[in-house]
């Protein structure tokens, strides 16, 4: 390994965009106290455009792809989707908070989009390093700044159980997370991905073949509980229905996809030459994670909590992605998480604007009616959760169609029935919110919602584009995602 | 960009153009949407010429890539099968328009718009060649119905909306499962490229693959028809639906799963269709009798002609799973006779809610002496519905049990039993509902046809008759194109007989006329 420390130019290019909003996130943690309240609501703008320039800055990257920091970070075109979807989630997640801080607490706050700025900082490192240590790091940032934005609004009851829930449980996962790389370093004597995989290749470590087990099953339980698989998914509900709704979108799109990344990025690499031992495991999960999301979900009566089930049971069908071990099944699941986070993060959009102040309307029943009361937002919110369901010209669907192509492709014929029947167990809960916001009248103690600012409204119609976008043209997508699969191994 | 993509897309147009309309203002969405369905429906006429020119060929092509991979085609073409079906539905869409014109008072441009998403997608599932994008098709065809039941339809419409929903996506995702393995083993979705490579041994598929993908194309495609046991959503779906729903439901959409049958079923699989034929046309003959059994004792009007449908479609699959020629024609015509006859018995359901609002049969009684005109036509449309001589209905009852004949005479025998059921439960509805004494509530609430009324039963009349004396109208392009599907389904070796016996039981049938 050359022993050079001073980083060259090209390393600090491909890094740009996460300095850039490191950087951009520390200023305006110091700015933030200087300005007045009057003011404050410039901190939103600001981050929205930190995000959108590291969108920009994470392509000009990409035209000089390669490892950097002898070989810790790497760009390549795998990198660059998570991370343009880590910036995207972002701005349209500071572009839904907006309203939301306006009305709960009369004004804006800084250190809010500070937080969302680091959160997804440590995302995009999840996504681009390629060293156990450092996708540790990346996990920490991500998972922290997401506890204290669960909790943001203090004084709420809600808000703080959920904080509590996601940060005990949280750092229990990142405990196993930790254990695991501790073993594999004990057994390889690296963290870097390329060198474990050479050593599992060149079978220095045959005779411990039972500890390296042990070590991936570790790291896999870590990461189960980032992305909320079944057994590991009991906090996703908690922390969904009591963070505030703009916070349970992002939540549930970018920390998630990032986990999802991280899991890839370990499975297709570095341990990609045990992927028969990790094929049961990896069945059986996404099975009960399909399983318990979906009927769980459908006992759900709120609306965030439903979500939550329903985040959970998304997770499932990318897990099945997963099991296939292969590139179709790559490209399906970085598809999958594009589509889905613009769905999730549209959902939450338009709960925020439903609950009003103090989040009291989550129950589905709130939503009665909203067709006659609010025919646009009624329109977006089905479009969302047709996708949700998967039905065809919806971004939803063809999601769901790679990701069961990805599986049948690698003779996974049960898992894609059981998935493909468990969609359709799926339906019935999206279905009743439709029915709820369709078929029933509006109720006479129904308080009309303030009209959202402009920055909601984008967000909303810029996701619900999206989806509709994806389930009619997906070609340009899968196409970047397929090419960016092949890079993985 | 032939005429089939305009008559394709203008619905799809129209209903982005609806949803933009001014809300409040009703009778502009009206008349909107009526010239917008009139205007397919003139458009469409334009496709028979082509059609008809060469029936047992696909015409009006077109073939472009849709997405690039998977390799996704937007393959659309028209035959002698999907053509009738396609003027089926551009004529029915701006009936529906008209018999809704007065009930349809509540959020009326959604149901509007949603009446020419579902024009799109039905017409889509009977054009689209690429499976793909039939499967899109039969999905988007879901929503809009999902909806108009929900929202417009009677008591229990949300129990019967999400039922519906829930059966048919149940069906249609192991079908996705079967479409995607199809894919994964040929490369294509395009359903006359797999045909051929099916028939020329190009993509091999084991028999237990065979089996269990026609099972998992055949449940989906059962679930819509629908055959006996999986009727359970229809009675609900159709009895709770606005009437214009029932129409479209009953009319069109149940003729999706027919129609697929025919078109992707039977060419794919021709082995395993053989092998499942005995116990499919056990259950459709099951069907053909429990439905009529069961429409009998219906007090409720709209449930008893959705129990007639689950009676009549039995003689659809009854006719296909013959593999006759004659049996074919018949099945295929039966599918549009159901579709004018059963169509127009929802209307004049549907006229006589509007009137008494009741759909209870003990609700009425001697409506003949206050309504004279309705009642006549009722009369004709129930006779047509039984199967009279000389009404549509006939000829492919007819030519159905004259094929389940020559194939095992108990077939015959039991189907002809649903014949005669038919005509008991239709006729005792009539007898109760049209004559003895006339209720007080009858005399005062109902009235007979108004001018809007009778311009929507109008074509629907003539099309009875119509289809009962000149079959030669329509039945040659049906058979020219079920040759090619039975040359497709025979086992090797028998081909020359199907070829033999093509073009006769057309010139039999008009000939017995």
């Amino acid at each position: 390994m050359p022993a050079s420390y001073i980083p060259t130019a090209a390393d600090l290019m491909r890094l740009s965009p996460d300095l850039l909003l490191t950087v951009g996130g520390t200023l305006m943690m110091v700015i933030e106290p200087l300005t007045g309240a009057a003011r404050k609501s410039r901190m939103a703008i600001i981050a929205a455009l930190l995000m959108a320039a590291a969108i920009v800055l994470s392509l000009l990257a990409y035209l000089d792809p390669g490892s950097s920091f002898s070989g810790m970070l790497t760009v390549d075109g795998f990198s660059t989707f998570f991370r343009i979807l880590f910036y995207g989630c972002g701005l349209l997640t500071v572009l839904a908070s907006i309203d939301y801080f306006k009305r709960e607490r009369g004004e804006e706050s800084g250190e809010y989009y500070a937080l969302l700025v680091f959160s997804v900082v440590g995302q995009s490192l999840m996504a681009s390093a390629n060293e156990l240590v450092l996708l540790f790091i990346g996990l920490e940032i991500s998972s922290i700044s997401g506890y204290i934005l669960a909790g943001y609004i203090r004084d709420d009851k809600r808000n703080n159980e959920s904080a509590l829930k996601y940060f005990l449980l949280g750092s229990f996962a990142t405990a196993f997370m930790l254990y695991g790389v501790a073993w594999i370093y004990g057994l390889t004597g690296s963290t870097n991905l390329d060198t474990v995989r050479r050593a599992i290749l060149g079978g220095t470590i045959d005779q411990s073949q039972s500890m390296l087990m042990i070590a991936t099953v570790l790291i896999f339980i870590g990461l189960a509980f980032k992305v909320a698989a079944a057994p590991f998914h009991i906090w996703a509900p908690d922390v969904y229905q009591g963070a505030p709704s703009p916070v349970s979108g992002f939540l549930s799109s970018g920390p998630k996809a990032a986990a999802f990344a991280m899991m890839l990025r370990i499975a297709c690499s570095a341990f990609y030459p045990m992927r028969a031992q990790w094929e049961p495991l990896l069945w059986a999960t996404a099975l009960a994670t399909m399983i318990v999301g979906n009927f769980a979900a459908l006992r759900q009566t709120n609306i965030k909590r439903m979500l939550a089930y329903s985040s959970i049971a998304h997770a499932g069908y990318i897990l099945v992605a997963v099991t296939a071990q292969s590139e179709t099944g790559v490209a399906a699941i970085m598809f999958y998480l594009a589509t889905y986070a613009l769905m999730t993060v549209g959902v939450f959009a338009a709960v925020t604007l439903v609950a009003s102040k103090g989040e009291r309307f989550v129950e589905i029943d709130d939503f009665a009616g909203l067709s006659q009361s609010h025919p646009f937002l009624a329109l977006i919110l089905a479009v969302f959760l047709f996708s949700l369901i998967g039905i065809p010209l919806t971004g939803g669907f063809f999601a769901k169609f790679y990701v069961f192509k990805a599986a049948l492709d690698a003779n996974l014929t049960w898992l894609t029935i059981l998935g493909l029947l468990n969609s359709a167990v799926a339906a019935f809960y999206y279905l009743r919110v439709l029915v709820v916001m369709y078929m029933k009248p509006v109720p006479e103690s129904a308080e009309a919602i303030v009209p959202p600012g402009i920055a909601i409204r984008f967000t909303l119609l810029a996701s619900a584009a999206g989806t509709l976008y994806l389930g009619i043209f997906p070609s340009a997508v899968l196409d970047f995602a397929g090419k960016a699969a092949q890079l993985v191994r | 960009m032939t005429l089939l993509d305009a008559v394709l897309f203008l619905p799809a147009i129209g209903f982005i153009i609806g949803l933009l309309l001014p809300r409040d203002n009703i009778s502009l969405i009206r008349n909107y949407t009526i010239a917008v369905s009139l205007l397919v429906f003139i458009v469409s006429l334009g496709l028979i010429g082509p059609v008809l020119a060469n029936p047992g060929a696909s015409t009006l092509i077109t073939d472009t890539v849709w997405i690039e991979y998977p390799a996704i085609r937007y393959h659309v073409a028209l035959d002698g099968l999907s053509l009738w079906l396609v003027i089926l539905t551009t004529l029915l869409t701006p009936i529906c328009v008209l018999i809704s014109w007065k009930y349809i008072q509540t959020r009326a441009r959604e149901f509007y718009a949603f009446l020419l998403l579902l024009e799109f997608g039905l017409i889509g599932v009977f054009v689209a060649l690429d499976l793909f994008l039939f499967y899109v098709f039969w999905e988007v065809s879901l929503v809009p119905m999902y909806f108009l039941i929900g929202i417009w339809g009677h008591e229990k419409r949300i129990y019967a909306a999400v039922k519906f929903f829930l059966y048919t996506l149940t069906g249609s995702l192991l079908m996705l499962a079967g479409i995607i393995w199809l894919y994964n083993k040929s490369g294509t979705f395009d359903l006359l490229l797999l045909t051929d490579m099916i028939q020329k041994g190009r993509l091999a598929l084991t028999s237990s693959e065979s089996f269990w993908l026609f099972l998992a194309f055949f449940f989906a495609f059962a679930i819509k028809v629908p055959l006996f046991p999986l009727h359970t959503w229809l009675p609900d779906a159709h009895g709770e639906a606005p009437t214009a729903g029932s129409v479209m439901l009953a009319s069109v959409m149940l003729k999706m799963g027919t129609y697929a049958i025919v078109r992707v079923c039977l060419p794919l699989f021709p082995e395993a269709s053989r092998q499942a034929a005995p116990y499919i046309i056990t259950l459709a003959i099951i069907g053909i009798i429990y439905g009529a059994l069961v429409a009998m004792v219906q007090p409720n009007m709209k449930r008893l002609v959705a129990y007639s449908s689950v009676s009549h479609l039995g003689f659809v699959i009854l006719g296909i799973f013959t593999f006759t020629q004659t049996g074919m024609d018949g099945a295929v015509y039966q599918m549009l006779n159901h579709g004018v006859s059963t169509g127009a018995l929802f209307i004049l359901v549907g006229y006589l809610y509007e009137r008494r609002h009741s759909l209870e049969i003990a609700d009425f009684g001697g409506v003949g002496t206050v309504a004279p005109w309705l009642s006549t036509v009722f009369v004709i449309t129930t006779l047509a519905s039984v199967g009279l001589p000389l009404l549509n209905n006939f000829i492919g009852e007819f030519l159905v049990l004259q094929a389940a004949m020559q194939v095992n005479i108990l077939y015959a025998v039991f189907a002809a039993v649903g014949v005669i059921l038919s005509a008991v439960y239709m006729l005792w509805m009539v007898q109760r509902t049209f004559y003895g004494e006339t209720p007080a509530e009858v005399k005062h609430h109902v009235f007979d046809m108004t001018g809007r009324e009778w311009a929507a039963m109008l074509p629907l009349l003539v099309l009875m008759v119509w289809m009962g004396i000149g079959t030669q109208s329509f039945l040659p392009s049906i058979s020219a194109n079920n040759v090619k599907t039975l040359e497709l389904v025979q086992p090797p070796g028998t081909a020359v007989r199907a070829q033999a016996s093509a073009a006769k039981p057309a010139t039999e049938v008009s000939d017995a006329r």
